[in-house]
């Protein structure tokens, strides 16, 4: 049996209000890949960061091989030290420097460098690691994925023990990712640790030995890679247990085959987030979700179909009639209002009055040269206020000063009064307390009653089978499958997801 | 199951796009330094052609270039370090005017020699870049206000030593500033027939010597490419184990050391101060490393650059002298017509790296 190279055990960390981890072990071994999973919230980030020194732990032990006591590691350069080094999604390489710099430097070096030493080492690390890229090159000349590997590349001269790699394949094409997997696969056999951080589960399944999985801050378990179907990991990722069948559904099925009544029909549609082309329609009245997990590419469809992200490809037609959609605001004429799913940075202007917040939308779609009246735009404020329970001491009140699901409200009525025939709400019920939720739940049933077409997505699965009549399921930015009626069940839901909807469990 | 099996597909036609595009490239410092020597030969050679009876056909005019801008050279290889680490230094015309005046009243009045009054204007110049940078890099003060402050602070320190022009009264100090460096083999004829050997003063001298040394210091040392990495990305420097702080630091205080440096030189060739003098140095200084290809945005810059772009902005004045227009906006809209055509061309090798990245 090889050797732990390291240990963490009883792990505690905590932010204002919230136990980011509670009490989590982890162990590595040598030559291992191990994939530490979990959703949005889980601890995955917390727990990388406690271990490079980006955050100080409040309890609990690390300990590394070779060392007799415990480790306190209080900075990523210590960490570097220890042999500890991270490969972030976003490259923290200088791209104005060539490759051979950005390999040294930075560590305890020379004063006077010594070019052609450098140059040489470099092209013989890149060349024993089969990386293809030259040590006089600029670094921004190289494809995303080789400036990953050149910081893994640093991190393996650099001696590390453990090397983490933190979602390294999200900007990565098929391609690319082979070659970083072949690259991690050689380090493995060199005796590296590999902590391996990403949403995408079939890569979990090519590459890893064994998983991590937590949630809410705290550990589920490890588990071999053999030990743990796909479907189970996903259901201990989610929390929701296997045959935990619920029974509530939204009523209101929609026949899709009447083709006068659709609103949106998507066809090819793909965008520069990486999404792949998807097709995709509902019809007046309807409400769909998109389900998957984090990244698997349901808040991507959601974009391009709103020209939120650069579009690369594929049709709109809106009720029959094609439309070139290349930015919100003509996806706004055409009707179609988006609720993002990052509330503080793409939603809300803290410092303008509830009031203003709400008319944004409505008067960005009339011009800005034509401004409400203060009268009408009162008005409009007072209406939605009362429609929606807003809890606000007036309509100037700061947004910033609501409640998270009172902001949430003052977005939805933003939408509302541009009076879209399709409304999209990405995560629309993140952080806000139950009875908002609630109250946000039979909104949505409301309008869709009154006849708008609405996609509705969260990472509740409940929450989507209360609300949706239809629901698309994504894996690793491709739509896997469509379920509706009886076959909207927790159970079908996590299959899909985990890539085996029609042959029950096996994976 | 359709969308399943288009999708490997996808992923190997942007695995070829990735191909092309890993083709080596010269890096962008190589490629704007080639521009600016470029830039450079051009407008010297079409003077010679077009202006060659206007004084350009002269070997003389070729060094009077160098015998003008010494000390701008110095200063401009400051601000290029600065600018380099992706900060600003805008005093540097202020702490120019204080050492003349300081140096002047020191050499007239209190029996400073050349040597002393050198060592009063390097203490001047690393007082400013030192203060400044400690605000800058350790209280991260944003280097424009803060230098601003200190332009202010320059100019006001003269006119608090003495509010008339004065000129240098100090005869072992004049002996040295008038002395010559003749050059062997090359010089014109005047109008008399007579040979007029060609003359270099010492401070060009000076200027070349720090050339090299900062481009060395840029180049080989490894502080040198700190001071790259910082201004390509500070956040990734000090991820790469790059101590950030003190890098920004040694930056101004390396830059405020080259204006005393600058100043002092600039005192040797005009010998006089006044509270007005160097107005907008700072400014050409700045426009002089943009035209040599430094990035404002920080992480691409190479001293030749800027040694060419402070020549090439001499050239300009020169030309523009040598037609005989009195007006004075000639040499300053044909230097706005220049950066602007370099900040077009950063903007949009900036836009390339951006598009490469995403």
């Amino acid at each position: 049996m090889q050797d732990e190279i390291l240990k963490m055990r009883g792990i505690n960390k905590s932010f204002p209000g919230v136990r980011a981890l509670q009490n989590v072990d982890f162990t590595l071994f040598e030559g291992e890949i191990h994939a530490l999973m979990g959703e949005n919230g889980a601890g995955k980030s917390t727990l990388i960061k406690v271990l490079t020194g980006v955050y100080a732990k409040e309890g609990g032990e690390i300990r590394l091989r070779g060392l007799d006591k415990p480790v306190t590691i209080k900075s990523p350069q210590e960490a570097q030290k220890l042999g500890i080094s991270t490969v972030y999604q976003e490259i923290t390489l200088c791209p104005n420097l060539t490759v051979a710099e950005n390999m040294f430097i930075g560590r305890a070096e020379e004063v006077i460098v010594n070019w052609k030493k450098r140059i040489d080492k470099t092209n013989a690390i890149l060349a024993s690691l089969g990386i293809s890229a030259k040590a006089t090159q600029q670094l921004s000349s190289c494809s995303i994925a080789v400036q990953q590997m050149v910081a893994i590349a640093r991190a393996v001269d650099m001696e590390c023990k453990v090397l983490i790699l933190d979602e390294p394949t999200s900007s990565l094409d098929d391609q690319e990712v082979a070659k970083l997997f072949s690259l991690m696969r050689d380090l493995k056999n060199r005796g590296v640790g590999i902590i391996f951080v990403t949403h995408f589960l079939e890569q979990v399944y090519e590459v890893c030995d064994k998983i991590t999985v937590l949630r809410n801050g705290e550990l589920i378990g490890e588990y071999l890679i053999k030990d743990l179907p796909r479907v189970a990991l996903v259901s201990k990722m989610l929390g929701k247990e296997l045959g935990d069948l619920s029974a509530l559904q939204n009523e209101t099925a929609c026949d899709i085959s009447r083709q006068k009544d659709i609103v949106v029909e998507v066809k090819g549609l793909s965008g520069d987030s990486g999404i792949r082309p998807f097709d995709f329609k509902t019809c007046k009245g309807e409400v769909t979700g998109f389900a998957g997990l984090l990244g698997s590419g349901r808040s991507e469809c959601v974009r391009a179909i709103f020209g939120a992200d650069h579009v690369t490809g594929g049709e709109i037609k809106i009720k029959g009639k094609p439309v070139h959609i290349t930015s919100p605001l003509k996806a706004m004429k055409n009707g179609i209002g988006y609720l993002s799913e990052d509330r503080k940075s793409d939603g809300i202007i803290g410092d303008l009055s509830v009031r203003e917040n709400m008319i944004l939308a409505l008067q960005v779609m009339r011009g800005f040269f034509k401004p409400f009246s203060k009268a009408q735009a009162y008005a409009f404020a007072d209406e939605y206020i009362k429609l929606l329970g807003i809890k606000t001491a007036s309509a100037d009140t700061p947004i910033s000063s609501l409640s998270g699901g009172n902001q949430q409200k003052v977005i939805l009525a933003r939408w509302l009064l541009t009076h879209p025939d399709y409304l999209i709400l990405d995560e629309p019920t993140r952080g806000i307390d139950i009875g908002t939720k609630v109250d946000i739940q039979k909104l949505v049933l409301k309008l869709a009653d009154e006849g708008m077409s609405i996609t509705f997505i969260s990472s509740e699965i409940e929450e989507m089978l209360r609300t949706c009549s239809r629901l698309i399921v994504m894996r690793d930015l491709n739509i896997v499958g469509e379920l509706k009626g009886e076959d909207m069940t927790q159970d079908r839901i996590m299959h899909t997801i985990a890539g085996g909807a029609t042959n029950h469990g096996d994976s | 199951m359709s969308s399943l099996n288009e999708a490997p597909q996808i992923g190997r036609f942007d695995g070829i796009k990735n191909k092309l595009m890993r083709r080596e490239k010269l890096t962008d410092t190589v490629f704007l330094l080639t521009i600016t020597i470029s830039l450079f030969i051009t407008i010297y050679a079409l003077a010679v052609i077009f202006l060659g009876d206007k004084g350009f056909g002269k070997i003389q005019m070729f060094f009077n270039l160098f015998n003008e801008n010494a000390a701008l050279i110095v200063i401009a290889c400051g601000l290029s370090i600065v600018m380099v680490t992706g900060s600003i230094d805008i005093s540097v015309g202020g702490s120019t005017a204080l050492i003349c005046t300081a140096c002047i009243v020191c050499l007239n009045n209190y029996g400073f020699n050349f040597l002393t009054s050198l060592i009063l204007a390097l203490a001047i110049g690393l007082a400013f870049g030192l203060f400044q940078g400690i605000l800058i890099a350790y209280l991260e003060i944003q280097p424009f206000i803060v230098t601003l402050a200190g332009m202010f602070l320059g100019r006001g320190l003269v006119a608090l030593i003495e509010v008339n022009q004065i000129q240098v009264a100090n005869a072992g100090f004049e002996k040295l500033s008038a002395a010559r460096i003749e050059i062997p083999f090359l010089g014109d004829y005047n109008k008399k027939g007579i040979f007029l050997q060609s003359k270099l003063e010492y401070g060009v001298v000076v200027a070349l010597i720090i050339v090299v040394l900062i481009f060395l210091l840029l180049r080989k040392t490894s502080l040198g490419r700190s001071f790259y990495a910082v201004g390509g990305n500070p956040q990734s420097a000090l991820m790469l184990g790059i101590n950030v702080k003190r890098t920004r630091f040694l930056a101004h205080a390396l830059c405020g050391l080259l204006a005393g440096i600058g100043g002092f030189l600039y005192l040797f060739h005009t010998r006089s101060g006044s509270v007005q003098q160097a107005t907008g140095l700072e400014m050409d200084a700045i426009s002089a490393s943009i035209i040599g290809g430094t990035l404002l945005t920080g992480g691409v810059g190479n001293i030749f650059g800027t040694l060419f772009g402070v020549l090439t902005g001499g050239t300009v004045l020169l030309i523009v002298t040598a037609i005989g227009s009195q007006d004075p906006w000639w040499p300053q809209i044909t230097r706005a017509a220049m950066l602007c055509f370099f900040i077009i061309l950063q903007s949009v090798i900036c836009s390339r790296k951006r598009r490469k990245s995403e």
